[in-house]
């Protein structure tokens, strides 16, 4: 789904897992924070979105 | 300068990757505004308008920088028409609740969330940036438009405040700022004074 040249330096990834221990210095909240903005990137995208994309070549 | 500058190829990568982006920037916006539907009409604007720019966007920079700065002034401007007040969604922090096992401490998500939405706009933006969008000081400084120094103070500053709540269980139930719910009350009992209340406007 996401380009490989983006993952790259997208840090964002869950490569720090929820409760991995070398986040240490965070909060128990810390590791919430990013379950809250993972499970919006991991949803499957909405048809409205897919729909928009298809369209946008119309207009360039 | 012109659109036809752009070869179709380059124009398929620009697409390419901004599909790719399309899912963290519905992550940004929904922890911006806390609304489900608004966080994704507000993607869908930025979309628009990214589509619109992309002669601007620099090839092998970081695409999802560029549209988080799009969003986000798409974002601040919705908030100075008042569209937008940090309103805590009930659905979706169930939702998550709910879905991911898994996790070490089932720490109150819903708590967080709704701690997240009383923070200042600033403030709540600059510590989704770093603490969850994993971008760095610099990087976020620079989609804010300010100061390293400040990017620093505000995430500081969330980050005591989230502690304070969380810690304490003191989390109040509303976005403390919501002139929006004052003001409707306000102009309802404006009404019922002058005697056009719900009774008399049929």
């Amino acid at each position: 789904m996401m380009p490989d040249r983006f993952k790259t330096n997208d840090q964002a990834s869950p490569a720090v897992r929820p409760g991995d221990k070398s986040e240490k210095d965070n909060p128990e909240w810390a590791n919430g924070l990013r379950q809250l903005y993972d499970s919006v990137v991991e949803e499957p995208l909405p048809d409205t979105f897919k729909d928009l994309l298809s369209q946008l070549d119309a207009k360039a | 300068m012109s659109e036809s500058e752009r070869t179709a190829s380059e124009q398929a990568d620009f697409k390419r990757e901004l599909t790719g982006v399309v899912p963290h920037l519905r992550a940004f916006a929904r922890g911006l505004c806390g609304r489900a539907d608004m966080a994704d009409d507000l993607v869908q604007e930025a979309l628009l308008k990214a589509w619109a720019a992309q002669e601007r966007f620099q090839p092998g920079t970081s695409m999802r920088a560029w549209t988080f700065v799009i969003l986000r002034n798409a974002y601040l401007t919705d908030m100075r028409r008042n569209r937008f007040r940090g309103e805590y969604d009930e659905g979706v922090a169930e939702r998550i609740l709910t879905a991911p096992a898994g996790q070490e401490e089932p720490i109150h998500l819903s708590d967080l969330h709704r701690a997240l939405l009383t923070l200042p706009a600033e403030r709540r933006e600059a510590l989704l940036l770093v603490g969850a969008g994993g971008f760095s000081y610099e990087e976020a400084a620079n989609i804010c438009g300010c100061a390293v120094g400040t990017i620093k103070s505000r995430v500081g500053r969330a980050r005591a405040a989230l502690n304070a709540m969380l810690s304490d269980g003191d989390i109040p139930q509303r976005s403390l700022d919501d002139d929006t719910a004052h003001r409707a009350i306000l102009e309802e009992l404006d009404e019922v004074a002058a005697g056009n209340g719900v009774a008399s406007r049929s």
